[in-house]
């Protein structure tokens, strides 16, 4: 044992049978295959492709939590030192995106530039392109913005209440709206109502998540240059290589062939380099250049404009009988999405999955809510959809320990899930191990527990009364929202958006294309037919079936969330 | 004014890899020359040895020394697609790709090594070191170089595999939340030890005791400096980081780690850690992937410990000085419980 980190040790006694030990490799404490050049030094990181001629790309961004743009000016700071190019949303082919897009999962609503308003502060309206980094920051002071102040709102409770400004006008509720149908993911299991009133106790409780930064050592960027044959090579620190090649193909309108992208040693991520936000910038400084670009954010940038873990807001009220058993667990959660959607409502279904965390509880309900601030947009980070919603559990757990005068261990083992229970969304728990992590550090730490649960098991127990649904599941239609549709891209497949006519298609000589062979942004909203709703109190439908898709634009992505979110806007 | 001690208790379930699925990865692997093996991926190391697992997955499976088995990634043009290193996906998704190509190329290295031989297929094995030889006869063998070089230059055999893996996705439905999440749940359970002064306010975390299950631990060493990280990690989350320090208002926001602060090497508590290894049916080798859930059970054990140690509930993080004397204020002092 070392005494300043702490012991390790593998505990091969338990699920010993489960277990051959028989293997070679696997299992031992081999040195990583890259440690010697991480260690000297040597690894090469995205920073370290560097290119004659390289340009720097820094940002103009807004000082406002939300406002109007009513006039961009960039022609002094063009004329400054240094400065070859200014890039503003008009420039960029596909001015509009949502990251999870390439998984068919929501509307596009974010700005890769904001060329009409901004919608938190720190938003970027302009990206100036200059031969040295410290050219690039002066020519960004002199770029004018003339800004017409909004009414903002920063807290999510506050962004849902009757005349809050709208945050982004993709979705003027301010909430992401799930399925074409409700602005929250319902969870409905069994009746949390009626076993709240039959509970001999009630415990409430409402946890903040703070807001957090990943804080790589390596900040977020991307170096693009101009590759032979036609072709652009990106060197990047992304976390997710064909994820950041998709939307980089997608904004810049692009085939993904034409782009090679190289990454696979980054210095940390923990969520914060899955945005590809440099990547397309980059890329699109390389081609309206014709020289390669850095794209990169600075200390203070990676912390106040690169996504942070978003906040989250949790309501929890537990229906609790004398003997410990929880019989009703409850869940109002809002999770503070910034002013864009990112990756924050695909990590409220995570959370809802999750629910009520590794329990085995009869009757569970939740609403949970991804709202839109003004604030920086959050993103993923280590547990996203889940640290938040376990810091409320945990946390509430002990209170519920105390209100029945439990030791906190023995009330966690008395509600674990076992392999063959019920779990909230409606499938059987299996592999579970819960209870044994909770009994190895009860005798490490010396809590005494009692011993019904020293002699529980994951392994038995479960299962029999516990696999069945709830006789009765009590269900709503709260949340309705009307104007959206759902499941009208529930095809498989898809093709790549057209390559609009005015953006070079290859590396050529700088120069600016004329304004008038912009492209108007690809349509990637049309209207589909609106969808009967279902009525009220009728059984969950059946799977979206493909629509006919004649009348529709294809979207390109690798695959179809089609029941969550394959919705667009009527 | 004194520094109560306290302790506090919790324990969560992770799931591993992306929601309902539908998160393809990919891996290549084929034979130089002299029978060394190179595995062509596009998946990140973010340096949590993405590159090292999957080589010794590679390496188990193919039935070949580690030092014949070289991790080639994250190059677009010749890495085959990954949907990339977060959701705890990598070792779960990618490891399972891997399993499945190298499969494919021993297949036919072992035909290869049977040509030679001139024997059955089926009836050789590998023992690890570089070697192939028939079931229960040891000198009847041949070297995986010979058996490479035979395939490329006598046989005109291509030693190559393709693997992927996917599971397809899956639906919700929006008046139950029905779903099938994922298909692996990995498991903690944690009690931190903190002192609470209460006339300043401060916490410091003093002691960790935690069991994790990972279904089983491909590389004892990197699953160990994930847990000891991320650990740190929640420690740090709980009683250090925030961005938005009076979130929801903007006001003092950091902008450099002089602001934002987070522990330095004295503040680290020592973590002493359990693995326990259930393995997961469809996972690679039973393993699971401990990235994201070992800052987890950190956050509520803290703040459970700090109720623990002087009364006060903080229930929004992350716990700073001022919330907790804030709190003892509340109650007309400390209230020091000690009940775990």
């Amino acid at each position: 044992m070392n005494a300043v980190t702490g012991g390790f040790e593998l505990r091969k006694e338990l699920f010993a049978d489960e277990r051959e030990e028989n293997l070679n490799e696997i299992g031992k404490r081999t040195r990583r295959q890259d440690i010697e050049g991480h260690v000297t030094g040597r690894s090469p990181f995205y920073d370290d492709h560097l290119f004659d001629g390289l340009l720097h790309m820094r940002y103009v961004r807004s000082p406002h939590h939300h406002a109007r743009i009513r006039r961009i000016d960039t022609s002094q700071a063009e004329r400054m030192p240094g400065v070859v190019r200014i890039l503003t949303g008009k420039d960029v082919p596909q001015n509009l995106n949502t990251l999870l897009s390439l998984l068919d999962f929501g509307l596009d609503d974010e700005p890769v530039l904001s060329d009409t308003k901004v919608a938190y502060r720190g938003e970027p309206v302009a990206a100036v392109i200059a031969q040295t980094e410290a050219q690039a920051r002066a020519a960004v002071k002199a770029v004018r913005v003339d800004w017409e102040p909004l009414a903002h709102v920063l807290d999510v409770e506050e962004a849902l209440a009757p005349g809050a400004p709208t945050v982004c006008e993709t979705y003027p509720g301010n909430l992401f709206v799930y399925h074409g149908k409700y602005n929250h993911q319902k969870l409905r299991y069994g009746d949390v109502e009626a076993a709240l009133a039959s509970a001999d106790h009630v415990v409430e409780g409402r946890y903040q998540m703070s807001p957090i930064e990943q804080a790589p050592i390596e900040t977020c960027g991307a170096i693009a240059a101009p590759e032979q044959n036609g072709r652009w090579v990106c060197y990047t620190s992304t976390q997710a290589l064909f994820f950041s090649l998709g939307t980089a193909a997608k904004v810049l309108a692009t085939p993904s062939s034409r782009l090679h992208f190289v990454g696979g040693t980054v210095g940390g991520g923990f969520g914060g380099k899955v945005d590809s936000i440099h990547e397309p910038l980059a890329i699109l400084g390389a081609m309206l250049t014709g020289r390669p670009c850095k794209s990169m954010w600075d200390r203070e940038e990676e912390m106040q404009v690169g996504a942070p873990r978003g906040a989250e807001r949790w309501y929890l009220t537990d229906g609790v009988m004398d003997d410990g058993r929880i019989v009703a667990r409850k869940f109002t959660g809002y999770f503070d999405a910034g002013a864009y959607t990112r990756l924050s409502s695909y990590a409220i279904i995570k959370a809802v999955g999750h629910l009520p965390g590794p329990y085995t509880i009869p009757n569970v309900h939740a609403d949970v809510h991804c709202v839109y601030t003004n604030r920086t947009p959050a993103t993923a980070m280590r547990g996203f959809g889940i640290t938040g919603v376990d810091f409320a559990i945990e946390a509430h757990m002990d209170k519920v320990a105390e209100t029945v005068r439990m030791n906190p261990v023995d009330l966690r083992i008395l509600n674990a899930y076992r392999d063959g229970d019920m779990k909230a969304h409606r499938r059987l728990a299996k592999n579970c191990a819960f209870i044994e992590c909770c009994q190895v550090v009860a005798e490490k730490a010396g809590v005494t527990i009692k011993p019904e649960s020293r002699a529980a098991s994951s392994l038995t127990g479960g299962g029999g009364e516990r696999a069945r649904l709830p006789a009765r599941t009590a269900t709503d239609e709260h949340g309705r929202v009307e104007g959206f549709s759902s499941g009208s891209y529930a095809q498989k497949g898809g093709a790549p958006a057209p390559a609009p006519a005015g953006v070079p298609t290859a590396p050529q000589p700088a120069r600016p294309p004329s304004r008038s062979s912009q492209p108007a942004p690809v349509s990637q909203g049309t209207p589909a037919p609106p969808r009967e709703p279902a009525q009220s109190g009728a059984p969950p439908p059946a799977p979206e079936r493909p629509a006919a898709s004649k009348d529709r634009p294809r979207r390109s992505g690798a695959m179809r969330f089609s029941s969550i979110s394959g919705f667009r806007r009527r | 004014m004194a520094v109560h001690r306290g302790r506090g208790f919790a324990a969560i379930n992770y799931p591993i890899g992306m929601n309902l699925g539908g998160d393809p990865s990919q891996a290549l692997v084929h034979s130089n020359p002299d029978g060394k093996f190179t595995v062509a991926l596009s998946a990140i190391d973010l340096g949590q040895g993405m590159k090292s697992v999957t080589r010794q997955i590679a390496a188990e499976t193919l039935g070949i020394p580690i030092d014949d088995v070289y991790v080639d990634t994250a190059d677009s043009d010749t890495g085959p697609h990954d949907m990339g290193s977060f959701a705890s996906r990598g070792t779960h998704r990618m490891g399972n790709a891997v399993i499945m190509a190298a499969q494919e190329a021993r297949s036919v290295m072992l035909e290869a090594a049977a040509e030679e031989l001139e024997v059955d297929p089926g009836d050789l094995v590998t023992d690890g070191r570089g070697n192939i030889h028939v079931r229960g006869a040891p000198s009847r063998s041949i070297t995986t170089m010979a058996a490479a070089q035979a395939a490329q230059f006598k046989q005109g055999r291509t030693i190559a595999g393709r693997g992927i893996f996917l599971i397809p996705l899956s639906e919700v439905d929006p008046e139950t939340g029905e779903m099938t999440p994922v298909s692996t749940f990995a498991h903690a359970a944690m009690l931190v030890e903190v002192e609470v002064d209460d006339e300043t306010g401060e916490v410091a975390v003093t002691d960790m005791q935690s069991a994790y299950e990972v279904g089983r631990a491909l590389n004892p060493g990197l699953v160990e400096q994930q847990l000891r990280g991320g650990a740190w990690m929640g420690m740090s989350h709980a009683a250090w980081e925030t961005t938005e320090p009076y979130y929801p208002a903007r006001d003092h926001g950091p902008v450099d780690f002089n602001h934002y602060l987070m522990p330095g090497p004295g503040d680290l508590a020592p973590h002493h850690i359990s693995v326990l290894e259930r393995p997961a049916e469809d996972g690679p080798y039973g393993g699971k992937g401990p990235g994201e859930m070992c800052a987890n059970p950190v956050l509520p054990a803290v703040v459970n410990a700090v109720y623990d140690a002087v009364g006060v509930r903080i229930d929004e993080l992350p716990v700073t000085p001022e919330k907790v004397l804030r709190g003892i204020r509340a109650n007309g002092g400390a209230r020091p419980r000690q009940a775990l």
